[in-house]
């Protein structure tokens, strides 16, 4: 099989953190941001896996073991997040975020 | 006069000071002390303030009496008695200002003239001013007055002697305006208090330049003093101008300051004014002592006036003394004729004695001058007592048109007026005065300069007689043309009288050729009883044509007025006879009137001047500096608020719109927050890239 | 294989373009979910096995179905009246575009210098386990920790809030 050079899965990955950014920065619904964030940390456990595999001791572990809590972590936060956007809901009535500017200094 | 025996020996420098000039001090502190205590007690207390200046002057009297006893006993003894106590009384720098005072026959014989006739005199006013509501007041001033005047006598410094001379000055412009609420009284005393001032600036002036250079303040100062050999010889070689030497010309100023204080031409014309004050007060100071203070200063500082005559001649300030005495006394005599008011014809008639005390001063020597004042203080003082006895006895009424055949009505005042009166004419033989005025008279009569002093004092003496006949005349003879009764005047105020009539008389006694004491004393020699001090060549016929003379006044004066009794709307007998004449004399030569056109119309210009100087020229410098001040201070408001301020709130501006600026950041939305995190990273990424590429 | 790794890459890809895109939320928590599964494929590719089935259970098997969830909650299916995107869109897309690029240079940029692929590893779950009670046990505990945390916190800022005020 032809290998896949390292350099690929790394395009692939900051192509994806790419969209996911775009997608926090341009989306007015809350949630989306909150898609899109999900989809920059995965493209971040991607990364951290490519190196892991092409790396000079893969059976270390290390970048598997630090791609897992990643994924745990990640899970938690997103929980978090969205039970605060939908107490946000709750108060404002709306999830569109060019309303929710109370924080405004 | 005869030379007698050569003249005393002076009392050697060094004796002890005797007790008598130890305490002399003691005679003028009295009344002053008496006088503060006075100024503090209430009005009501009148007979406390009467008895203390009565009491404070009977001991200054006293210690008078003593003193002269003294200077008399030494007289006897043969020895010249001038004692001195001089003091220091400021030392600035190396040069002291001394003061002191002197006992010698001069003072001697001018302190028991003073007292006693001050005595009488306060002894007095508690008669005459008895209604009067200020009668403490009166006392008061009338106290310090004495002490300050005895002060003047007494005084050995020149300094302490122009010290009590101003202080003199200041009460008799006090009592002048007595009742100061009639503008006249205040007016009067204005006029006095300025026109002696004129005289007091160049006796200033003569003092300084005496002590500059003489070096001393102190007449006797056992050989250092200003009269004294060694000063008078310094100040005879300095030149000063017109030909006069220093002591000349100093001489000169401080008769001028005499002129001033003893009413001399041309400074005259405040003593006929100064009557508005009360009666006593004109008794005592412009009849006996203060107008005498300058005859007084001009024997003190006699040394200095006669420094460098030549034997049987004189000096130019003694001529100058002489003919300003003799103008004045026929001046005066002229326009006493035509005076109505009973004291403006005895003010005018002292300003005429006055000039013959000087003339007796400039031609005789000190003796000759210092007599008449003794007898001229006496008589005075008893004539103006007796108008004051009149005038109260006629309601207040000072015009002799209004009076009239009182000589019923005050008999006692009348026969004491009398003999007042006749020792002022000089009435031959019994009367002081005719001794006093012969005296002044034959020292005229020898005078070695000119003799046109001795014509005008001879027609001065006729004026005289005819004058004071007419004044007479009007208010004792004929027919009371007053209204109400006449009466006459309480015990109080007639004993003076008399005591002062037997003095009138009985000073002729010290006088006479015969027995010429007071001349002896005062010059430092012997003096005998000698009858044959008559056979004077020339003494005899001078005696005869003064006595004639006087007659000859008093006729003329009866022939005219007598027993007559014109009411005030009749013109004057004189009158009828040369009106042009008497209406001259009457506005009393328009001396005033010439001071109101040239001096003080001249002193309106100037004030005018300088009102439009002050004004103008200096207020407009303080406006402009204030305008100055006041720009000033609107370009400093103007910078103030718009530069400072201006620079201050635009700044502050700044801040306020680049922290709203700042403050659009906090947006408030999250992926504005967001967006900014991602540009952070990627310029550092770049960043790192970059320098790790490179 | 590398024919394999260019359909995963572009399942993940369009899956992520259609989440962020698509108008419909409820379509783009669907599109999510592709994109994870295609990055759990990925994941496999790489022989993280563990990964690649760890991330389908929690991501598609949690976080997707939270997702729905929460855009259910929230009316999320209703579409707003002014545009999905947020009137500033073309900046968020340039910043994107900008970190796409300054990634993407530094990849291209380091490329001859990476490593080639090596030996697959031989990873075993008892490994894992081992791994995780031995050498990475504190970061075990901390994330469960923090799970508990997450767990209450979210429990109590979703929750519905009493009446009146506490």
């Amino acid at each position: 099989m032809i290998a896949t050079p390292l350099a690929g899965y790394l395009l692939v990955a900051a192509l994806v953190f790419a969209i996911g950014l775009a997608g926090a920065l341009t989306r007015r619904n809350a949630i989306l941001v909150l898609i899109g964030i999900e989809l920059m940390l995965n493209a971040a456990n991607l990364n951290l896996i490519a190196f892991w595999r092409y790396g000079p001791h893969p059976e270390a572990m290390t970048g598997m073991m630090f791609a897992i809590f990643s994924i745990a972590v990640a899970a938690a936060e997103a929980a978090v997040g969205l039970g605060l956007v939908i107490s946000i809901y709750r108060h404002a009535k709306t999830t569109d975020l060019d309303q929710i500017n109370r924080m405004k200094g | 006069m005869q030379e007698l025996t050569q003249s005393f020996q002076p009392q050697l420098a060094g004796g002890a000071i005797s007790s008598a000039a130890d305490l002399l001090w003691l005679i003028p502190a009295l009344p002053i002390v008496a006088s503060g205590v006075i100024a503090l007690l209430k009005q009501p207390r009148r007979k406390t303030a009467a008895g203390l200046a009565i009491c404070s002057l009977a001991f200054s009297l006293l210690l008078s009496l003593a003193a002269f006893g003294h200077v008399v006993s030494g007289w006897a003894r043969g020895t010249a008695v001038r004692e001195t106590v001089n003091f220091s009384w400021i030392q600035v720098g190396t040069t002291h200002v001394e003061l002191g005072w002197v006992l010698d026959p001069l003072s001697a014989v001018m302190l028991v003239m003073v007292t006693f006739v001050g005595l009488l005199i306060f002894i007095y006013s508690t008669g005459y001013m008895e209604h009067d509501e200020n009668f403490t007041r009166f006392f008061c001033f009338l106290s310090l007055f004495a002490g300050a005047m005895l002060g003047v006598v007494i005084s050995n410094s020149i300094l302490l002697l122009f010290m009590c001379w101003e202080l003199v000055g200041l009460t008799s412009y006090l009592l002048i305006g007595f009742w100061y609420q009639k503008p006249s009284a205040s007016a009067a005393a204005k006029k006095a208090f300025l026109t002696t001032r004129v005289g007091d600036v160049f006796f200033l002036l003569g003092i300084v330049w005496l002590f500059a250079q003489t070096g001393t303040l102190l007449f006797y100062d056992s050989g250092a003093g200003s009269m004294e050999k060694l000063a008078l010889g310094g100040l005879l070689v300095h030149p000063a101008m017109f030909g006069l030497t220093a002591a000349g010309a100093i001489g000169l100023l401080i008769f001028a300051g005499a002129a001033g204080k003893s009413g001399q031409l041309p400074l005259h014309v405040w003593l006929p004014d100064a009557m508005e004050g009360p009666t006593p007060v004109s008794a005592l100071i412009h009849a006996a002592t203060m107008v005498a203070a300058g005859v007084y200063l001009i024997a003190r500082v006699y040394p200095l006036m006669e420094a460098g005559a030549l034997a049987g001649g004189t000096t130019t300030a003694l001529s100058v003394v002489t003919w300003v005495g003799a103008s004045t006394a026929v001046f005066a005599a002229l326009i006493a004729v035509a005076q109505n008011d009973i004291k403006r014809i005895l003010a005018y008639s002292t300003v005429s004695q006055l000039g013959y005390m000087m003339a007796g001063l400039g031609m005789g020597g000190v003796a000759v001058g210092m007599f008449h004042l003794i007898t001229h203080a006496f008589f005075k003082a008893l004539l103006f007592m007796g108008a004051g006895s009149v005038i109260h006895g006629a309601h207040e009424e000072q015009d002799i048109r209004k009076m009239g055949g009182l000589k019923g009505a005050m008999p006692v005042t009348f026969a004491t007026y009398a003999i007042g009166m006749l020792a002022l004419c000089g009435f031959p033989l019994f009367f002081s005065g005719f001794w006093s005025k012969d005296g002044i008279l034959e020292a005229a009569q020898h005078w070695s300069v000119a003799k046109a002093p001795f014509y005008m004092l001879v027609f001065g003496a006729l004026l005289t007689a005819f004058y004071m006949t007419r004044q007479v005349s009007y208010v004792f003879f004929g027919t009371w043309r007053g209204h109400g009764h006449a009466h006459e005047s309480p015990r109080v105020m007639t004993m003076p009288l008399a005591i002062l009539a037997f003095f009138a008389i009985a000073l002729a006694a010290i006088g006479t050729p015969a027995w010429p004491w007071f001349r002896a004393f005062l010059d430092g020699h012997m003096a005998e009883f000698d009858w044959h001090g008559f056979s004077e060549p020339g003494l005899m016929a001078l005696m005869v044509t003064s006595s004639l003379v006087v007659f000859a006044g008093l006729l003329l004066g009866w022939w005219l007025y007598g027993n007559k009794s014109p009411s005030a709307e009749e013109p004057d007998a004189l009158e009828r006879a040369m009106p042009p004449v008497w209406a001259v004399l009457r506005d009393k030569l328009y001396v005033d009137e010439l001071y109101g056109a040239t001096v003080i119309a001249f002193y309106h210009w100037w004030a005018k001047v300088a009102d439009w100087l002050d004004r103008r020229i200096w207020g407009g410098i303080v406006a402009g500096v204030a305008l100055g001040f006041g720009w000033w201070a609107q370009l400093n408001r103007f910078l103030d608020t718009n530069v400072v301020d201006g620079s201050f709130d635009k700044g502050c501006e700044e801040l306020a719109s680049g922290g709203g600026l700042m403050s659009r950041v906090q947006s408030g939305r999250i992926q504005t927050y967001l967006r900014l995190l991602a540009v952070a990273v990627v310029v550092l990424t770049a960043i790192l890239i970059w320098s790790s590429r490179g | 294989m590398g024919i394999a790794f260019y359909i995963i890459s572009a399942l993940t890809v369009c899956g992520g373009l259609a989440a962020v895109l698509l108008k419909n939320t409820v379509h783009c928590a669907l599109a999510l979910t592709v994109a994870f599964a295609g990055l759990a494929l990925l994941f496999l590719r790489l022989d993280a096995q563990f990964a690649g089935f760890a991330q389908i259970l929690v991501y598609i098997g949690a976080v997707a179905i939270l997702v729905v969830f929460a855009i259910l909650l929230t009316r999320g299916s209703d579409t707003p009246k002014d545009g999905v995107f947020s009137k500033t869109w073309l900046a968020g897309l340039a910043i994107a575009a900008a970190v796409f690029s300054v990634l993407g240079w530094a990849v291209l940029q380091a490329a001859p210098w990476l490593p080639h692929e090596t030996v697959a590893p031989n990873v075993t779950v008892n490994q894992i386990g081992e791994a995780l009670m031995g050498r990475y046990v504190l970061p075990l505990e901390i994330v469960a920790v923090l799970l508990t945390a997450a767990l209450v916190g979210a429990v109590i800022v979703a929750m519905h809030e009493k009446e009146g005020a506490k």
